[in-house]
């Protein structure tokens, strides 16, 4: 390892301009002639649109234009789609009610977008959209996912009676109802996974440019996926075929999901672009962050775990009701199946599981991936129950997963997944003496003197990553591949490009990345530079989600990278009169193993493109690309321990103590994945202790803004010790499994079972204030 | 209409704007400094944090017209000389961003908690001070590390007071 290298702590290359504000985000960019974007949203969660008067609108000052969705249709802009079909268990396709960027007929939760206007700044345009007269006939309507599916209920859309968009399984249903039948113990359990709003700090924003002369459009955004937004916004919502439509997406501030979709905004920004002449931008306050970025989780399930006489889990069963809101977003379908019901075997060697899963309409904004994205919904169901098992049973939590734990690999589970490698027992053992869980008693027995109730929770949690392979995904559903491109460029003086399709909205590529070229070849760290974000600078990509940027990613940097090796040691086995297979790379050069023979490596580019001397046929140049298709998920797992105290007078729950232990793979950088640990820890204690997205009965929304919606602040949250005991990934090169999501998957289940385990009532909800936890605690009493 | 004359990052500005303009937004489209940031609409992220007389300021709080003849500095007039200040120098040797989004209200809050705490700073001071900051990638974890090795290990304390 070089002090660049993969293993080196090595400090981010994009820091400085991060650090002195020259970040380049999609609100700080400008163009000649630009104008402002607001749009006119419904106030009313469900309601038929009756006319559309912006005559008044128009005329105030600085107003450019009013556009609505009647306009939208009639040049011909189509709907937005979900981009994963899933299949109902009686065969039948999943029911996609129409999402039109613009509403032109009935509106269906409150944010939807009616019309945008155009204006010379924010401030008029805003005021402006005041002054736009959207006349509305009301709906009833529903926003309860379980109440959505009865009789009766408001209908959202034609397609989809009853609300119901799917009713899915997967698993052996007779086989687990059996081994429930014949359980020594069973564990039942209602589950609520409470709904959250994403928040990245950078709003979402776009700006789109019509270039008249070349009939050609540019839109910056804020995107985790640009070459995806391309594909969609190309061949699906006309806007343009895709070699006259760039995507730029820029510096981008987080994104936990919420970024990976093709909203309304960017769509209608680039058509507002054309019909008015003029470049439309396009920022979201924090308030329409609330109303329409997609939100995250929202399921509400019944489970039962079966146990035989020794305390083996025999079988699961799993019911599953997910909310996917008013609208199909783009991976929604995905999410509440196969993201979340394929984990249910967790780490445990489960004979038998199935899991039932029905989604929703309701009147609440879209549902889709947020950081986890069906993962930690199955880890918190399946370690909820764990925890409650123990209880129940009365072992120690730590004896009964043990007890329980996968311990040879490849292992095949009952719901698709082929776990590839872990150990379990390492990250359990590592976690548990990080947390001195054998000194708690005396803890406990401490924090009872000064009045305090503590208690102790523990999470083993199992997810998969770079979800893949395009072939298997596609067979599942999915309307992509999942593969990813690099393409590696040697320039003349030796100094090297990589365009890569993963994008970096905070994970630190253009450090990580960098490593990976700079151990390859022995260069420089600082004569790398990693690019990404721009359709027209990168051949072709599927962006970053689902902690696949190292996996997939850095995979198929290897695969380009392998391919540039080939070349160059044939070059310089030309060029010293050696046996290409004696070419070896040391200290930046290429040398004859074993001799004093030796070509820089600046010496061995310029070789390459000056083409005087290169071997008889061989093209010049020094540039490869390569597109990788994993073979298989990546598996990482781990296990958290949360300690708690928690107030008995006021219900306040002071984290005292987290510990992570990690199993990742193969790690590029320990800080940065450390990084990702403490920021996915820190989401998942905001899941289980304060974030909670709420509407009321007319689908009002509630917590549309930081005085209401309860984020973590530095106060709430405590240090954490992480750690990691790795066991490579087989099925790629690095031996990476990915680390973005661990953090948000493994730590809420661990919370709550530290408060249970502290207030003696094990009935307690996400997020757990403290209203819920002393009354929690005054009913154990 | 209000003309404002003030000084930012040591050199004289002037501009034009709307009465109702927030002084976040007169530093970023008036004066084209971007590092500045609006994350919220409520005053509560603190991507917006500026210096004004020396005192810090969430940006998005004040209207730029009540910010006339002041002085301020924003996250552009932090380095000098190319050298970064200590605290954005412990930010980056501590990874105490990801996005970089809040880095900017981040990094001046420190400084300005630096400046008034000095190196009585302790955690639970840094973690209750950040308290109008709000950060989604790092968990704080490294941020809270930065602040106090700026305090502590480097000349931040130091400059801080300059």
């Amino acid at each position: 390892m070089g002090v660049d290298g993969i293993g080196a702590r090595v400090a981010r290359k994009e820091d400085r301009r991060f650090l002195t504000g020259k970040g380049r985000y999609t609100d700080d960019m400008s163009v000649p002639g630009m104008k402002y974007a607001v749009f006119v949203r419904s106030p009313h969660a469900h309601a038929t649109i009756t006319g559309i008067d912006s005559t008044a609108a128009k005329a105030m000052p600085g107003v450019i234009d009013v556009l609505d969705g009647k306009q939208l249709l009639a040049d011909g802009i189509g709907n937005l789609i979900c981009g994963w079909m899933i299949h109902s268990k009686d065969g039948s396709p999943m029911k996609m009610g129409a999402w039109r960027p613009l509403a032109d007929r009935t509106v269906r939760y409150v944010g939807d977008a009616v019309a945008i206007v155009v204006a010379d700044s924010v401030a008029e345009a805003r005021d402006a959209a005041e002054a736009v007269v959207v006349d509305y006939d009301l709906l009833p309507v529903v926003t309860d996912p379980v109440q959505a599916l009865a009789e009766g209920q408001p209908q959202l859309h034609p397609e989809a009676p009853n609300n119901l968009i799917f009713d899915w399984e997967l698993g052996d249903a007779g086989a687990v109802d059996r081994a429930l039948g014949a359980a020594a113990h069973v564990t039942e359990l209602k589950i609520y996974n409470n709904r959250l709003s994403p928040n990245p700090m950078e709003p979402r924003a776009t700006l789109g440019i019509y270039d008249a002369g070349d009939d050609h459009y540019t839109c910056y955004t804020t995107s985790q996926n640009p070459h995806l937004a391309r594909l969609v916004m190309s061949a699906f919502y006309n806007v343009a075929p895709e070699n006259k439509l760039r995507v730029i997406a820029p510096d981008v501030g987080g994104g936990f999901g919420s970024k990976i979709y093709i909203y309304p905004e960017e769509i209608v920004c680039l058509w507002a672009s054309k019909r008015t002449g003029v470049p439309v931008k396009w920022t979201s306050d924090r308030t329409e962050a609330f109303l329409t970025d997609a939100h995250g989780r929202d399921h509400v399930s019944t489970v039962k775990m079966a146990f035989d006489a020794g305390n083996r889990i025999t079988a699961l069963k799993v019911d599953t009701i997910a909310n996917l809101g008013a609208y199909m977003s783009l991976f929604s379908s995905c999410v509440p199946t196969y993201l979340y019901a394929t984990l249910l075997s967790g780490q445990y060697d489960i004979p038998a599981i199935h899991a039932n899963v029905r989604t929703v309409y309701t009147n609440t904004a879209p549902v889709d991936a947020y950081r986890g994205a069906g993962r930690p919904e199955a880890t918190y169901l399946l370690e909820r129950t764990m925890e409650t098992a123990a209880r129940e049973l009365g072992i120690s939590p730590a004896e009964l997963r043990r007890s329980n734990f996968i311990r040879s690999f490849p292992h095949q589970t009952p719901v698709i997944m082929n776990y590839d490698a872990g150990d379990y027992e390492a990250s359990l053992n590592a976690a548990m003496t990080a947390a001195d869980w054998n000194g708690f008693a005396a803890r406990k027995a401490e924090a009872e003197r000064r009045g305090m109730k503590r208690g102790i929770g523990m999470s083993c949690y199992i997810e998969a990553c770079g979800l893949a392979p395009s072939a298997a995904v596609g067979s599942l559903g999915a309307g992509v591949g999942l593969w990813e491109s690099a393409e590696v460029r040697v320039n003349m003086v030796g100094t090297i490009e990589v365009m890569t399709g993963s994008h970096s909205h905070g994970q630190g590529h253009e450090t990580t990345f960098a490593q990976l070229v700079a151990d390859r070849f022995g260069v420089p760290i600082d004569s790398v530079n990693i690019v990404h974000g721009d359709t027209d600078k990168v051949q072709m990509g599927m962006g970053t989600y689902g902690s696949r940027s190292g996996a997939v990613g850095m995979s198929a940097i290897v695969k380009a990278l392998d391919k540039i090796e080939v070349k160059a040691k044939r070059i310089a086995a030309h060029l010293m009169e050696a046996d290409e297979n004696d070419i070896v790379f040391e200290d930046g050069s290429l040398k004859v193993a074993g001799t004093d023979k030796a070509v820089p490596w600046s010496q061995l580019a310029l070789s390459a493109y000056t083409a005087h001397n290169l071997p008889p046929g061989m093209e010049p140049g020094l540039k490869e690309g390569a597109f990788y298709d994993p073979a298989n998920f990546t598996f990482p797992a781990g296990c958290y321990i949360c300690e708690v105290e928690v107030d008995p007078e006021t219900g306040r729950t002071k984290i005292v103590q987290f510990v992570a232990a990690d199993d990742f793979g193969n790690v590029i950088n320990p800080m940065i994945v450390e990084g990702q640990v403490h920021g996915g820890v820190a989401q998942g204690i905001g899941q289980a202790l304060l974030e909670g997205v709420y509407y009321d009965d007319s689908g009002q929304l509630l917590t549309a803004s930081y005085m209401d919606y309860a984020m973590p602040r530095a106060d709430d949250l405590p240090s954490f010790k992480v750690s990691t005991s790795n066991t490579p990934c087989p099925n790629n090169p690095l031996g990476i499994k990915g680390c973005g999501e661990a953090g948000a998957i493994g730590s809420p289940p661990a919370l709550i079972n530290a408060i249970t385990d502290a207030i003696g009532n094990n009935a307690l909800t996400m997020p757990a204030t403290p209203e819920k936890v002393w009354a929690a605690a005054q009913a154990a009493n | 209409m209000a003309k404002i004359t003030m000084t930012v990052n040591g050199r004289q500005v002037s501009g034009v704007c709307d009465d109702r303009t927030l002084l976040v937004h007169f530093i970023r489209e008036n004066l084209g400094l971007t590092g500045t940031h609006v994350g919220c609409d409520t005053s509560q992220c603190g991507a917006c944090v500026i210096h004004m007389d020396g005192q810090s300021v969430k940006s998005c709080s004040i209207l730029a017209a009540q910010a006339a003849g002041s002085s301020i500095t924003t996250i552009e007039g932090l380095a000098q000389n190319g050298e970064l200040h200590p605290v954005q120098a412990a930010f980056k040797a501590h990874h105490g961003l990801q996005c970089g989004f809040c880095t900017p209200g981040m990094v001046m809050t420190a400084v300005d908690m630096i400046r008034r705490h000095g190196s009585d700073l302790d955690e639970a001071t840094v973690r209750a001070e950040l308290e109008g900051n709000i950060c989604r990638c790092t968990g704080y974890h490294n941020i809270v590390k930065a602040i106090l090795a700026a305090v502590h290990e480097t000349g931040g304390v130091r400059q801080a007071a300059e």
